[in-house]
């Protein structure tokens, strides 16, 4: 709820390759923007604490936690989220389809956060080692799957993108 | 969160007078603040946010000493090439702060400016003997931290840089609490260039972060893990809470620089 007589600014950001503008008030979360305001429902909020990463998204090429972000902060910037991963025609990226594959998700809640961290750690180690994923997920909590499925999905879309890399070259 | 007023000056200068407004206060990565507004323990009339001040970040090594930006975050202090070569230590330390999104918004500044009791800064702040240097002017890391979250910073003033003095060696042993992650007690250790150690403890003090006189003198003579073992580390002083009693962050105060001493030998 927004309090009447508070001073709202726009502010815009490019959020997965659309340029998007909204209102924000200073205290206003990124998440709150990307999910009251765009209307982009896909980034959850688990904790709103800054514990649970279910809120991962990218901010200027950074994982962050949006619910630990002001959206204000983010003007003229550019935002990935979980709705930019999917393929152009829909079908599932190759992060998402590997957590069909490998059962890592049961409610789901916690996924978009770990698709959104695990596209953080690929990006930058393209062939993680099991320790190496489990450090990078530090910031995610899953109450469901015991994170075993989650590791083996983010191996499994680390060996089909580093696959793809090379049969590019 | 109470409403304010949210400015994110690129100017220092800016920022500065900004922040001599009544309620006003500096927002670094929020990686602290944004949870204390949250809970309503703080009501900023204005936050000033620094993280559009370009001037306030990078790393640079100037002569015997590495300069770190007030606003430079963790993850890019983790990642630089430069730290590794002058200071592991920062590396190691700063690679293990929480997890990698609080690594990509956190940052030195506001490390150091909240002290928290259990923060991994403080520590090598005090270790290395470190200068922060704001706005107005250079503190000692002696000087620096007053007790719990408490610092020698007045009112505005904004810390713009860290210089740490290179040492010949340095660790960063971390002892974890696996729900926060924060320091349970962990210890930075540092070979200074004159062959003396110092030896900052965080995590463990009932008044925030300390260094401990006692294991810095026997290891300075005699830099070993069995000259730790002839030093008597009290019980007094250290914090009790659910995780650990004094007594335990006591032993875990002798079990963490061991492990920094074998770390460098
Ligand atoms: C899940 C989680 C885990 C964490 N784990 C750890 C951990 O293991 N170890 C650890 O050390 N920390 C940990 N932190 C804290 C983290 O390191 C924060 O980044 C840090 O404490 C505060 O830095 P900040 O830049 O986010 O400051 P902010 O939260 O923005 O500000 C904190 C305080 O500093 C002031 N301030 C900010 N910048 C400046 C400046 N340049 N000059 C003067 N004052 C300033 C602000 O006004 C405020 O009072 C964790 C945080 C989270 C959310
Ligand atoms: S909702 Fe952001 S970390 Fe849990
Ligand atoms: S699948 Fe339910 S929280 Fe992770």
């Amino acid at each position: 709820m927004r309090p009447k007589g508070v001073k709202m600014a726009t502010i815009s950001m490019t959020v997965n390759g659309k340029q998007l503008s909204g209102e924000a008030q200073g205290n206003t979360l990124l998440v709150e923007f990307l999910r009251e305001e765009l209307k982009m429902t896909g980034t959850h909020v688990g904790c709103d604490t800054s514990q649970c990463g279910a809120c991962v998204v990218h901010v200027n090429g950074e994982s962050v936690k949006s619910c630990t972000v002001f959206a204000s902060a983010c003007d003229g910037g550019t935002v990935a989220t979980i709705e930019g991963m999917a393929n152009d025609d829909g079908s599932l990226g190759v992060i998402q389809q590997a957590f069909q594959d490998e059962h890592g998700l049961q409610c789901g809640f916690c996924t978009p956060g770990m698709v959104m961290s695990i596209a953080d750690i690929l990006k930058n180690n393209p062939q993680p080692t099991e320790a190496e994923i489990r450090e990078g997920l530090k910031g995610n909590i899953c109450r469901c799957t015991g994170y075993h499925n989650i590791v083996k999905a983010a191996q499994s879309a680390a060996a089909t993108l580093s696959g793809a890399a090379q049969a590019a070259e | 969160m109470y409403s304010f007023e949210f400015t994110r000056p690129s100017d220092l200068s800016v920022a500065v007078d900004a922040l001599k407004g009544d309620g006003a206060q500096a927002l670094g990565g929020g990686q602290t603040l944004i949870p204390v507004l949250k809970q309503r323990l703080a009501a900023p009339t204005t936050l000033v946010d620094l993280s559009g001040i370009e001037s306030l970040k990078g790393i640079r090594r100037m002569g015997d000493m590495l300069v770190i930006g007030g606003g430079t975050t963790h993850g890019a202090v983790a990642a630089s090439g430069d730290v590794a070569a002058a200071i592991p230590g920062l590396v190691e330390l700063t690679s293990k702060i929480g997890d990698p999104q609080v690594r990509n918004r956190g940052t030195i500044g506001g490390s150091l400016a909240n002290n928290d009791p259990a923060a991994c800064y403080p520590s090598a702040a005090l270790a290395l003997g470190a200068i922060i240097v704001t706005n107005q002017r250079e503190i000692a890391a002696d000087d620096f931290f007053q007790g719990l979250y408490a610092t020698s910073l007045e009112e505005g003033e904004v810390i713009t840089a860290v210089k740490f003095p290179i040492p010949a060696a340095s660790t960063y042993q971390k002892f974890e609490q696996p729900a926060s992650r924060f320091s349970l007690t962990s210890v930075f250790l540092a070979k200074m260039q004159d062959g003396s150690v110092r030896v900052g403890v965080t995590g463990a003090g009932a008044d925030g972060v300390f260094r401990h006189e006692g294991l810095e003198q026997a290891l300075s003579a005699n830099f070993s893990a069995g000259a730790v073992d002839g030093v008597s580390v009290s019980a007094e002083g250290m914090s009790n809470d659910l995780h650990a009693t004094p007594e335990y962050r006591a032993n875990l105060v002798k079990v963490m620089t061991k492990r920094a001493v074998e770390a460098l030998s």
